[in-house]
Protein backbone atom coordinates (compact mmCIF):
# COMPACT_ATOMS: atom_id res chain seq x y z
CA UNK A 1 0.00 0.00 0.00
CA UNK A 2 2.87 2.48 0.24
CA UNK A 3 2.46 2.63 -3.47
CA UNK A 4 -0.91 4.39 -3.11
CA UNK A 5 0.72 6.88 -0.69
CA UNK A 6 3.58 7.63 -3.16
CA UNK A 7 1.28 8.03 -5.73
CA UNK A 8 -0.95 10.42 -3.67
CA UNK A 9 2.60 12.35 -2.51
CA UNK A 10 3.11 12.48 -5.81
CA UNK A 11 0.24 14.07 -7.13
CA UNK A 12 0.55 16.54 -4.31
CA UNK A 13 3.43 17.84 -5.20
CA UNK A 14 2.76 17.48 -8.95
CA UNK A 15 -0.15 19.99 -8.63
CA UNK A 16 2.29 22.53 -7.20
CA UNK A 17 4.46 22.00 -9.86
CA UNK A 18 1.59 22.65 -12.12
CA UNK A 19 0.24 25.70 -10.72
CA UNK A 20 3.75 27.15 -11.16
CA UNK A 21 3.97 25.61 -14.80
CA UNK A 22 0.77 27.28 -16.22
CA UNK A 23 2.35 30.58 -15.20
CA UNK A 24 5.68 29.63 -17.43
CA UNK A 25 3.22 28.03 -20.09
CA UNK A 26 0.58 31.16 -19.77
CA UNK A 27 3.66 33.41 -20.33
CA UNK A 28 5.48 31.44 -22.85
CA UNK A 29 1.97 31.33 -25.11
CA UNK A 30 1.63 35.01 -25.28
CA UNK A 31 4.96 36.75 -25.79
CA UNK A 32 7.19 33.16 -26.39
CA UNK A 33 9.67 34.44 -23.23
CA UNK A 34 10.65 31.51 -20.55
CA UNK A 35 9.94 33.89 -17.71
CA UNK A 36 13.28 32.29 -15.55
CA UNK A 37 11.95 35.01 -12.37
CA UNK A 38 8.55 32.67 -12.50
CA UNK A 39 9.82 30.77 -9.75
CA UNK A 40 11.17 33.63 -7.67
CA UNK A 41 7.43 34.60 -7.94
CA UNK A 42 6.51 31.44 -6.34
CA UNK A 43 9.02 32.53 -3.46
CA UNK A 44 7.46 36.01 -2.49
CA UNK A 45 4.20 34.44 -2.53
CA UNK A 46 5.24 31.61 -0.08
CA UNK A 47 6.76 34.60 1.95
CA UNK A 48 3.62 36.77 1.63
CA UNK A 49 1.70 34.20 2.80
CA UNK A 50 3.62 33.39 5.99
CA UNK A 51 3.83 36.79 6.89
CA UNK A 52 -0.01 36.89 6.26
CA UNK A 53 -0.40 33.81 8.41
CA UNK A 54 2.19 34.52 11.38
CA UNK A 55 1.91 38.62 11.85
CA UNK A 56 -1.51 39.15 10.29
CA UNK A 57 -3.01 35.87 11.75
CA UNK A 58 -5.22 35.48 8.86
CA UNK A 59 -6.53 31.91 8.00
CA UNK A 60 -5.11 29.73 5.38
CA UNK A 61 -7.70 30.64 2.77
CA UNK A 62 -6.96 34.80 3.28
CA UNK A 63 -3.27 34.53 3.18
CA UNK A 64 -4.13 32.15 0.05
CA UNK A 65 -5.88 35.28 -1.68
CA UNK A 66 -3.43 37.84 -0.12
CA UNK A 67 -0.34 36.31 -1.80
CA UNK A 68 -2.42 35.94 -4.93
CA UNK A 69 -3.44 39.85 -5.32
CA UNK A 70 0.37 40.84 -4.08
CA UNK A 71 2.09 38.15 -6.70
CA UNK A 72 -0.75 39.13 -9.32
CA UNK A 73 0.51 42.79 -8.75
CA UNK A 74 4.10 41.89 -8.52
CA UNK A 75 4.12 39.83 -11.99
CA UNK A 76 2.30 43.22 -13.46
CA UNK A 77 5.61 44.90 -12.64
CA UNK A 78 8.23 43.11 -13.75
CA UNK A 79 6.12 42.49 -16.91
CA UNK A 80 6.05 46.29 -17.28
CA UNK A 81 9.51 47.22 -15.96
CA UNK A 82 11.82 44.36 -17.24
CA UNK A 83 10.49 42.93 -20.69
CA UNK A 84 7.98 45.28 -22.19
CA UNK A 85 10.86 47.50 -23.21
CA UNK A 86 11.88 44.58 -25.12
CA UNK A 87 8.69 43.54 -26.65
CA UNK A 88 10.42 44.18 -30.42
CA UNK A 89 14.13 42.83 -28.96
CA UNK A 90 15.37 39.58 -30.23
CA UNK A 91 14.16 36.72 -28.02
CA UNK A 92 17.43 35.48 -26.65
CA UNK A 93 17.81 39.35 -25.02
CA UNK A 94 14.39 38.59 -23.28
CA UNK A 95 15.80 35.09 -22.23
CA UNK A 96 18.97 36.68 -20.37
CA UNK A 97 17.22 39.77 -18.63
CA UNK A 98 14.51 37.16 -17.16
CA UNK A 99 17.73 35.49 -15.72
CA UNK A 100 18.90 38.78 -14.76
CA UNK A 101 15.20 39.73 -12.80
CA UNK A 102 15.35 36.44 -11.17
CA UNK A 103 18.73 37.30 -9.66
CA UNK A 104 17.59 40.68 -8.99
CA UNK A 105 14.66 39.05 -6.89
CA UNK A 106 16.80 36.51 -5.39
CA UNK A 107 19.72 38.73 -3.99
CA UNK A 108 17.30 41.60 -3.48
CA UNK A 109 15.01 40.33 -1.24
CA UNK A 110 18.04 38.43 0.79
CA UNK A 111 19.21 41.84 0.95
CA UNK A 112 16.34 43.25 2.15
CA UNK A 113 15.21 40.84 4.76
CA UNK A 114 18.29 38.28 5.06
CA UNK A 115 18.83 35.03 3.78
CA UNK A 116 17.47 33.30 6.92
CA UNK A 117 14.72 30.47 7.02
CA UNK A 118 11.46 30.61 8.35
CA UNK A 119 9.15 27.64 8.89
CA UNK A 120 5.45 28.20 8.50
CA UNK A 121 3.18 27.16 11.69
CA UNK A 122 2.00 23.90 11.48
CA UNK A 123 -1.48 24.18 12.50
CA UNK A 124 -2.12 26.01 8.84
CA UNK A 125 -4.00 23.61 8.13
CA UNK A 126 -5.88 20.11 10.16
CA UNK A 127 -3.43 17.48 9.49
CA UNK A 128 -4.57 13.92 10.45
CA UNK A 129 -4.58 10.62 8.53
CA UNK A 130 -6.92 9.33 6.36
CA UNK A 131 -6.82 5.76 6.01
CA UNK A 132 -7.74 4.91 2.06
CA UNK A 133 -7.51 1.54 0.84
CA UNK A 134 -5.39 0.75 3.39
CA UNK A 135 -2.94 3.13 2.84
CA UNK A 136 -2.34 6.07 5.20
CA UNK A 137 -3.02 9.59 3.44
CA UNK A 138 -2.46 13.26 4.81
CA UNK A 139 -5.08 15.29 5.20
CA UNK A 140 -3.06 18.16 4.27
CA UNK A 141 -2.32 16.12 0.80
CA UNK A 142 -5.81 15.89 -0.07
CA UNK A 143 -6.40 19.39 0.58
CA UNK A 144 -3.63 20.83 -1.25
CA UNK A 145 -4.97 18.98 -4.04
CA UNK A 146 -8.28 20.48 -3.89
CA UNK A 147 -6.97 23.59 -3.92
CA UNK A 148 -4.84 22.95 -7.13
CA UNK A 149 -7.48 21.28 -9.27
CA UNK A 150 -10.08 24.35 -7.80
CA UNK A 151 -7.65 26.99 -8.84
CA UNK A 152 -6.95 25.01 -12.54
CA UNK A 153 -10.54 24.84 -12.89
CA UNK A 154 -11.27 28.35 -12.27
CA UNK A 155 -8.34 29.23 -14.60
CA UNK A 156 -10.02 27.16 -17.27
CA UNK A 157 -12.97 29.15 -16.83
CA UNK A 158 -11.32 32.42 -17.49
CA UNK A 159 -9.47 31.24 -20.47
CA UNK A 160 -12.38 29.93 -22.02
CA UNK A 161 -15.21 31.82 -21.00
CA UNK A 162 -14.68 35.27 -20.09
CA UNK A 163 -13.59 38.28 -22.46
CA UNK A 164 -10.23 38.44 -20.88
CA UNK A 165 -9.66 34.99 -21.31
CA UNK A 166 -11.08 35.11 -24.83
CA UNK A 167 -8.42 38.26 -25.61
CA UNK A 168 -5.54 36.01 -23.76
CA UNK A 169 -5.95 33.68 -26.43
CA UNK A 170 -6.68 35.40 -29.35
CA UNK A 171 -3.39 37.62 -28.68
CA UNK A 172 -1.10 34.75 -28.04
CA UNK A 173 -2.49 32.62 -31.62
CA UNK A 174 -1.89 35.97 -33.61
CA UNK A 175 -1.24 39.01 -31.95
CA UNK A 176 -1.76 41.40 -35.06
CA UNK A 177 -4.86 40.06 -35.93
CA UNK A 178 -6.14 40.65 -32.16
CA UNK A 179 -5.46 44.25 -32.37
CA UNK A 180 -7.80 44.24 -35.47
CA UNK A 181 -10.26 43.15 -33.15
CA UNK A 182 -10.13 46.14 -31.44
CA UNK A 183 -7.78 44.20 -27.99
CA UNK A 184 -5.26 46.13 -26.50
CA UNK A 185 -2.53 43.83 -26.47
CA UNK A 186 -0.39 45.26 -23.60
CA UNK A 187 -2.54 45.13 -21.63
CA UNK A 188 -3.73 41.36 -22.26
CA UNK A 189 -0.32 41.05 -22.00
CA UNK A 190 -0.25 42.17 -18.08
CA UNK A 191 -2.91 40.41 -17.27
CA UNK A 192 -1.58 36.94 -18.46
CA UNK A 193 1.09 37.90 -16.26
CA UNK A 194 -1.14 38.41 -13.82
CA UNK A 195 -2.93 35.61 -13.64
CA UNK A 196 0.10 33.68 -13.83
CA UNK A 197 2.19 35.23 -11.12
CA UNK A 198 -1.20 35.01 -9.03
CA UNK A 199 -0.89 31.11 -9.62
CA UNK A 200 2.71 31.18 -8.54
CA UNK A 201 1.83 32.85 -5.28
CA UNK A 202 -1.19 30.39 -4.64
CA UNK A 203 1.44 27.32 -5.37
CA UNK A 204 3.82 29.49 -2.71
CA UNK A 205 1.50 29.44 -0.10
CA UNK A 206 1.01 25.65 -0.83
CA UNK A 207 4.16 24.90 -0.46
CA UNK A 208 4.89 26.16 2.42
CA UNK A 209 2.03 25.15 4.26
CA UNK A 210 2.92 21.51 3.33
CA UNK A 211 6.72 21.76 3.55
CA UNK A 212 6.99 24.21 6.15
CA UNK A 213 10.31 25.37 5.33
CA UNK A 214 10.92 28.79 3.17
CA UNK A 215 14.02 30.79 2.19
CA UNK A 216 14.77 32.80 -0.41
CA UNK A 217 16.07 30.79 -2.99
CA UNK A 218 13.56 28.07 -2.01
CA UNK A 219 11.82 28.95 -6.23
CA UNK A 220 14.79 28.00 -8.37
CA UNK A 221 14.63 24.32 -7.88
CA UNK A 222 10.51 24.05 -7.90
CA UNK A 223 10.84 27.02 -10.63
CA UNK A 224 13.11 24.81 -13.00
CA UNK A 225 10.79 21.48 -12.30
CA UNK A 226 7.97 23.50 -13.35
CA UNK A 227 9.96 24.33 -16.15
CA UNK A 228 10.65 20.90 -17.17
CA UNK A 229 6.58 20.35 -16.46
CA UNK A 230 5.83 22.72 -18.64
CA UNK A 231 8.06 21.70 -21.67
CA UNK A 232 6.61 17.90 -20.65
CA UNK A 233 2.98 18.96 -21.57
CA UNK A 234 4.25 20.97 -24.48
CA UNK A 235 4.84 24.62 -23.67
CA UNK A 236 2.79 27.08 -24.39
CA UNK A 237 -0.49 24.30 -23.71
CA UNK A 238 -2.15 24.74 -20.38
CA UNK A 239 -4.36 21.55 -19.88
CA UNK A 240 -0.36 20.41 -20.84
CA UNK A 241 1.02 22.06 -17.93
CA UNK A 242 -1.15 20.19 -15.44
CA UNK A 243 -0.76 17.31 -16.88
CA UNK A 244 2.93 17.61 -17.02
CA UNK A 245 3.21 19.14 -13.60
CA UNK A 246 1.22 16.19 -12.19
CA UNK A 247 3.42 13.31 -14.23
CA UNK A 248 6.04 14.85 -13.20
CA UNK A 249 5.70 15.05 -9.18
CA UNK A 250 4.29 10.74 -9.56
CA UNK A 251 7.37 10.23 -11.24
CA UNK A 252 9.51 12.17 -8.67
CA UNK A 253 7.85 9.92 -5.51
CA UNK A 254 7.99 6.69 -7.25
CA UNK A 255 12.36 7.12 -8.16
CA UNK A 256 12.26 8.14 -4.58
CA UNK A 257 9.84 5.18 -3.88
CA UNK A 258 11.92 2.44 -5.42
CA UNK A 259 15.76 3.71 -3.45
CA UNK A 260 16.50 7.07 -5.76
CA UNK A 261 15.72 9.43 -3.19
CA UNK A 262 19.01 10.98 -3.70
CA UNK A 263 17.90 11.21 -7.83
CA UNK A 264 14.68 12.82 -6.91
CA UNK A 265 16.21 16.04 -8.18
CA UNK A 266 17.75 14.78 -11.32
CA UNK A 267 14.97 12.84 -12.40
CA UNK A 268 12.75 16.30 -13.71
CA UNK A 269 15.73 16.81 -15.80
CA UNK A 270 16.37 13.52 -17.10
CA UNK A 271 13.12 14.08 -18.13
CA UNK A 272 13.44 17.21 -19.78
CA UNK A 273 16.53 15.24 -21.70
CA UNK A 274 13.95 12.71 -22.52
CA UNK A 275 11.27 14.80 -23.94
CA UNK A 276 13.96 17.44 -25.74
CA UNK A 277 15.48 14.32 -27.78
CA UNK A 278 12.34 12.27 -28.33
CA UNK A 279 8.87 14.61 -28.13
CA UNK A 280 10.65 18.36 -28.50
CA UNK A 281 6.62 19.71 -28.72
CA UNK A 282 5.56 17.66 -25.48
CA UNK A 283 3.11 15.57 -25.03
CA UNK A 284 -0.04 17.72 -25.93
CA UNK A 285 2.39 19.77 -28.36
CA UNK A 286 1.28 19.06 -32.30
CA UNK A 287 2.77 21.18 -35.42
CA UNK A 288 -0.08 23.86 -36.37
CA UNK A 289 -1.39 23.53 -40.16
CA UNK A 290 -2.37 26.31 -41.66
CA UNK A 291 -4.74 26.70 -44.31
CA UNK A 292 -4.42 29.03 -47.11
CA UNK B 1 -14.41 59.57 -46.16
CA UNK B 2 -10.93 58.21 -45.88
CA UNK B 3 -8.37 60.79 -47.27
CA UNK B 4 -4.41 59.39 -47.34
CA UNK B 5 -2.04 62.18 -48.40
CA UNK B 6 1.60 61.94 -49.08
CA UNK B 7 2.30 58.59 -46.58
CA UNK B 8 5.42 57.29 -46.26
CA UNK B 9 6.30 53.96 -44.80
CA UNK B 10 9.58 52.32 -44.43
CA UNK B 11 9.78 48.61 -43.17
CA UNK B 12 13.88 49.24 -41.71
CA UNK B 13 15.29 51.48 -43.70
CA UNK B 14 13.64 49.96 -47.20
CA UNK B 15 11.02 52.57 -48.02
CA UNK B 16 7.46 50.71 -49.14
CA UNK B 17 5.08 53.72 -49.77
CA UNK B 18 6.82 56.42 -51.37
CA UNK B 19 3.89 59.33 -50.94
CA UNK B 20 0.87 58.16 -51.60
CA UNK B 21 -2.24 59.76 -51.60
CA UNK B 22 -5.69 58.05 -52.40
CA UNK B 23 -9.27 58.68 -51.04
CA UNK B 24 -12.52 56.92 -50.81
CA UNK B 25 -15.72 58.79 -50.90
CA UNK B 26 -18.83 57.42 -48.22
CA UNK B 27 -20.39 54.63 -49.86
CA UNK B 28 -18.36 53.93 -52.60
CA UNK B 29 -16.21 50.29 -53.21
CA UNK B 30 -13.17 51.75 -53.94
CA UNK B 31 -10.18 49.09 -55.23
CA UNK B 32 -6.45 49.52 -55.34
CA UNK B 33 -5.04 46.79 -57.86
CA UNK B 34 -1.60 46.30 -58.29
CA UNK B 35 1.41 43.47 -58.30
CA UNK B 36 2.77 41.47 -56.17
CA UNK B 37 4.88 43.94 -53.59
CA UNK B 38 3.36 47.25 -54.60
CA UNK B 39 2.59 48.24 -51.52
CA UNK B 40 -1.02 47.41 -51.71
CA UNK B 41 -1.13 45.31 -48.06
CA UNK B 42 1.20 48.23 -46.95
CA UNK B 43 -1.15 50.93 -47.59
CA UNK B 44 -4.19 48.83 -45.88
CA UNK B 45 -2.28 48.04 -42.59
CA UNK B 46 -1.17 51.73 -42.05
CA UNK B 47 -5.11 52.50 -42.09
CA UNK B 48 -5.85 49.93 -39.63
CA UNK B 49 -2.80 51.17 -37.64
CA UNK B 50 -0.53 48.18 -37.86
CA UNK B 51 2.22 49.91 -39.68
CA UNK B 52 2.87 53.81 -38.85
CA UNK B 53 3.54 56.66 -41.25
CA UNK B 54 6.77 58.15 -41.27
CA UNK B 55 5.33 61.04 -43.18
CA UNK B 56 1.90 61.92 -44.56
CA UNK B 57 -1.39 61.76 -42.98
CA UNK B 58 -4.30 59.61 -42.80
CA UNK B 59 -7.78 60.89 -42.22
CA UNK B 60 -10.89 59.87 -40.98
CA UNK B 61 -13.66 61.91 -41.97
CA UNK B 62 -11.28 65.28 -41.70
CA UNK B 63 -9.37 63.60 -38.14
CA UNK B 64 -5.90 62.36 -38.12
CA UNK B 65 -5.79 59.07 -37.30
CA UNK B 66 -2.02 58.00 -38.73
CA UNK B 67 0.14 56.46 -36.03
CA UNK B 68 -2.76 55.57 -33.76
CA UNK B 69 -2.85 52.18 -31.91
CA UNK B 70 -4.87 50.02 -34.23
CA UNK B 71 -7.58 48.89 -31.71
CA UNK B 72 -8.37 52.96 -31.12
CA UNK B 73 -8.66 52.89 -34.60
CA UNK B 74 -11.35 49.87 -35.00
CA UNK B 75 -13.15 51.76 -32.75
CA UNK B 76 -13.33 54.63 -34.42
CA UNK B 77 -15.01 52.59 -37.50
CA UNK B 78 -12.69 50.56 -39.76
CA UNK B 79 -12.43 47.06 -39.64
CA UNK B 80 -9.49 45.44 -42.02
CA UNK B 81 -9.85 41.93 -43.18
CA UNK B 82 -6.02 41.11 -43.36
CA UNK B 83 -4.43 39.24 -46.04
CA UNK B 84 -4.56 35.18 -45.19
CA UNK B 85 -7.63 35.79 -43.41
CA UNK B 86 -5.86 35.75 -39.98
CA UNK B 87 -8.94 33.68 -38.42
CA UNK B 88 -8.22 32.37 -34.73
CA UNK B 89 -7.75 28.87 -35.93
CA UNK B 90 -7.71 27.83 -32.27
CA UNK B 91 -11.02 28.90 -31.41
CA UNK B 92 -14.48 28.36 -32.27
CA UNK B 93 -17.00 29.93 -35.46
CA UNK B 94 -18.81 31.81 -32.63
CA UNK B 95 -15.54 32.55 -30.17
CA UNK B 96 -14.09 34.54 -33.60
CA UNK B 97 -16.99 36.43 -34.42
CA UNK B 98 -17.75 37.40 -30.46
CA UNK B 99 -13.26 38.60 -30.64
CA UNK B 100 -14.66 40.58 -33.83
CA UNK B 101 -17.56 42.26 -31.35
CA UNK B 102 -14.79 42.69 -29.02
CA UNK B 103 -15.54 46.76 -28.48
CA UNK B 104 -19.28 46.86 -28.75
CA UNK B 105 -21.25 46.97 -25.53
CA UNK B 106 -25.03 47.64 -27.12
CA UNK B 107 -26.53 44.51 -26.58
CA UNK B 108 -29.83 44.98 -28.95
CA UNK B 109 -27.47 46.24 -32.03
CA UNK B 110 -24.95 42.65 -31.67
CA UNK B 111 -28.02 40.66 -31.42
CA UNK B 112 -29.19 42.13 -35.02
CA UNK B 113 -25.27 41.86 -36.36
CA UNK B 114 -25.19 38.89 -35.21
CA UNK B 115 -28.17 37.57 -37.24
CA UNK B 116 -27.10 39.62 -40.20
CA UNK B 117 -23.77 38.30 -40.57
CA UNK B 118 -25.07 34.89 -40.26
CA UNK B 119 -27.88 36.02 -43.32
CA UNK B 120 -24.82 36.70 -45.49
CA UNK B 121 -23.18 33.71 -44.66
CA UNK B 122 -24.90 31.01 -43.91
CA UNK B 123 -22.48 28.50 -43.56
CA UNK B 124 -21.15 30.46 -40.15
CA UNK B 125 -24.37 29.83 -38.71
CA UNK B 126 -24.50 25.81 -39.67
CA UNK B 127 -20.63 25.40 -38.07
CA UNK B 128 -20.68 28.08 -35.23
CA UNK B 129 -19.22 25.48 -32.65
CA UNK B 130 -16.39 24.34 -34.84
CA UNK B 131 -13.19 25.03 -34.61
CA UNK B 132 -11.73 28.25 -36.98
CA UNK B 133 -8.21 25.84 -38.29
CA UNK B 134 -11.08 23.10 -39.62
CA UNK B 135 -13.10 25.40 -41.77
CA UNK B 136 -12.14 25.26 -45.91
CA UNK B 137 -10.35 28.43 -46.99
CA UNK B 138 -13.22 30.06 -48.33
CA UNK B 139 -15.27 29.35 -45.52
CA UNK B 140 -12.38 31.06 -43.59
CA UNK B 141 -12.66 34.23 -46.19
CA UNK B 142 -16.49 34.18 -44.97
CA UNK B 143 -15.56 34.00 -41.36
CA UNK B 144 -12.89 37.07 -41.53
CA UNK B 145 -14.98 39.08 -43.19
CA UNK B 146 -18.11 38.40 -40.74
CA UNK B 147 -15.42 38.75 -37.87
CA UNK B 148 -14.74 42.41 -39.15
CA UNK B 149 -18.49 42.95 -39.84
CA UNK B 150 -19.15 42.17 -36.14
CA UNK B 151 -16.99 45.65 -35.00
CA UNK B 152 -20.46 47.57 -37.45
CA UNK B 153 -17.77 49.16 -39.36
CA UNK B 154 -18.28 52.49 -41.64
CA UNK B 155 -15.12 51.63 -43.61
CA UNK B 156 -14.22 47.78 -44.77
CA UNK B 157 -10.59 47.09 -45.61
CA UNK B 158 -10.41 44.22 -47.45
CA UNK B 159 -6.90 42.67 -48.63
CA UNK B 160 -6.87 39.62 -50.99
CA UNK B 161 -10.49 38.17 -50.72
CA UNK B 162 -10.26 36.12 -53.56
CA UNK B 163 -6.57 34.35 -52.12
CA UNK B 164 -6.43 30.82 -53.39
CA UNK B 165 -10.22 30.20 -53.84
CA UNK B 166 -12.46 27.99 -56.24
CA UNK B 167 -13.80 30.97 -59.12
CA UNK B 168 -17.32 30.01 -57.99
CA UNK B 169 -16.48 31.17 -54.43
CA UNK B 170 -14.58 34.25 -55.59
CA UNK B 171 -17.50 34.72 -57.25
CA UNK B 172 -20.07 34.54 -54.12
CA UNK B 173 -17.42 36.36 -51.95
CA UNK B 174 -18.04 39.36 -54.22
CA UNK B 175 -21.32 39.51 -54.76
CA UNK B 176 -21.38 39.61 -50.88
CA UNK B 177 -19.01 42.50 -50.76
CA UNK B 178 -21.55 43.77 -52.77
CA UNK B 179 -24.15 43.75 -50.42
CA UNK B 180 -22.26 44.78 -47.64
CA UNK B 181 -21.60 47.60 -49.34
CA UNK B 182 -24.62 48.21 -50.61
CA UNK B 183 -26.16 47.66 -47.16
CA UNK B 184 -24.05 51.00 -46.45
CA UNK B 185 -20.51 49.95 -45.32
CA UNK B 186 -17.98 52.07 -47.88
CA UNK B 187 -15.14 49.38 -48.73
CA UNK B 188 -11.76 49.85 -49.81
CA UNK B 189 -10.57 47.09 -51.27
CA UNK B 190 -7.19 45.12 -52.34
CA UNK B 191 -7.14 42.78 -54.86
CA UNK B 192 -4.92 41.07 -57.21
CA UNK B 193 -7.78 39.54 -59.52
CA UNK B 194 -8.19 42.93 -61.02
CA UNK B 195 -10.79 42.09 -63.49
CA UNK B 196 -13.04 41.24 -60.90
CA UNK B 197 -11.95 44.35 -58.85
CA UNK B 198 -12.79 46.76 -61.11
CA UNK B 199 -16.14 44.95 -62.01
CA UNK B 200 -17.58 45.45 -58.60
CA UNK B 201 -15.46 49.19 -57.71
CA UNK B 202 -16.52 52.28 -58.76
CA UNK B 203 -12.92 53.57 -58.75
CA UNK B 204 -9.58 52.37 -58.44
CA UNK B 205 -5.96 53.21 -57.68
CA UNK B 206 -3.27 50.98 -59.55
CA UNK B 207 -0.16 51.15 -57.84
CA UNK B 208 3.10 50.20 -58.70
CA UNK B 209 6.36 49.57 -56.11
CA UNK B 210 5.18 51.52 -53.89
CA UNK B 211 3.61 54.74 -55.37
CA UNK B 212 -0.13 54.85 -57.35
CA UNK B 213 0.65 55.11 -60.94
CA UNK B 214 -2.50 55.46 -62.39
CA UNK B 215 -6.10 56.38 -60.65
CA UNK B 216 -9.69 56.96 -62.03
CA UNK B 217 -13.12 55.47 -62.58
CA UNK B 218 -13.67 51.36 -63.27
CA UNK B 219 -14.68 52.22 -66.61
CA UNK B 220 -11.66 54.69 -67.20
CA UNK B 221 -9.18 51.91 -66.27
CA UNK B 222 -10.86 49.27 -67.69
CA UNK B 223 -10.45 51.12 -71.25
CA UNK B 224 -7.29 52.16 -70.42
CA UNK B 225 -4.05 50.36 -72.48
CA UNK B 226 -1.79 50.25 -69.78
CA UNK B 227 -3.99 48.71 -67.56
CA UNK B 228 -5.07 46.24 -70.30
CA UNK B 229 -1.59 45.45 -70.49
CA UNK B 230 -0.47 44.89 -66.91
CA UNK B 231 -3.53 43.47 -65.59
CA UNK B 232 -5.84 42.65 -67.42
CA UNK B 233 -4.55 39.72 -69.49
CA UNK B 234 -3.60 42.10 -72.98
CA UNK B 235 -6.34 41.80 -74.99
Amino acid sequence: MEYVQQLVNGISVGSIYALIALGYTMVYGIVKLINFAHGDVFMVGSFVGFYSITVLHLPFVAALLVSMVVCAIFGMLIERIAYKPLRNATRIAALITAIGVSLLIEYGFIYVRGAQLEAYPRDVLPDFKINLFGAEIESQAILILGVSIALMILLQFIVHKTKMGKSMRAVSYDAEAAQLMGINVNRTISYTFAIGSALAGAAGVIFGVYYTKIEPLMGIIPGLKAFVAAVLGGIGILPGAMVGGLLLGVIESFVSAIGFSLWRDGAAFIVLILILVFMPSGLFGKNRREKV
Amino acid sequence: MLSIEDVQVFYGNIRALEGVSLHVKQGEIVTLIGANGAGKSTLLKTVSGLLKPKKGRVLLEGKEIGGKAAQLIVKKGISHVPEGRRVFANMTVEENLQLGAYLRKDKEGLKQDYEKVYSLFPRLLERLKQQAGTLSGGEQQMLAMGRALMAKPRLLLLDEPSMGLAPLLVKTIFRIIEEINQAGTTILLVEQNAHLALSIAQRAYVMETGRIVLSGTSDELTSSDQVKMAYLGGH
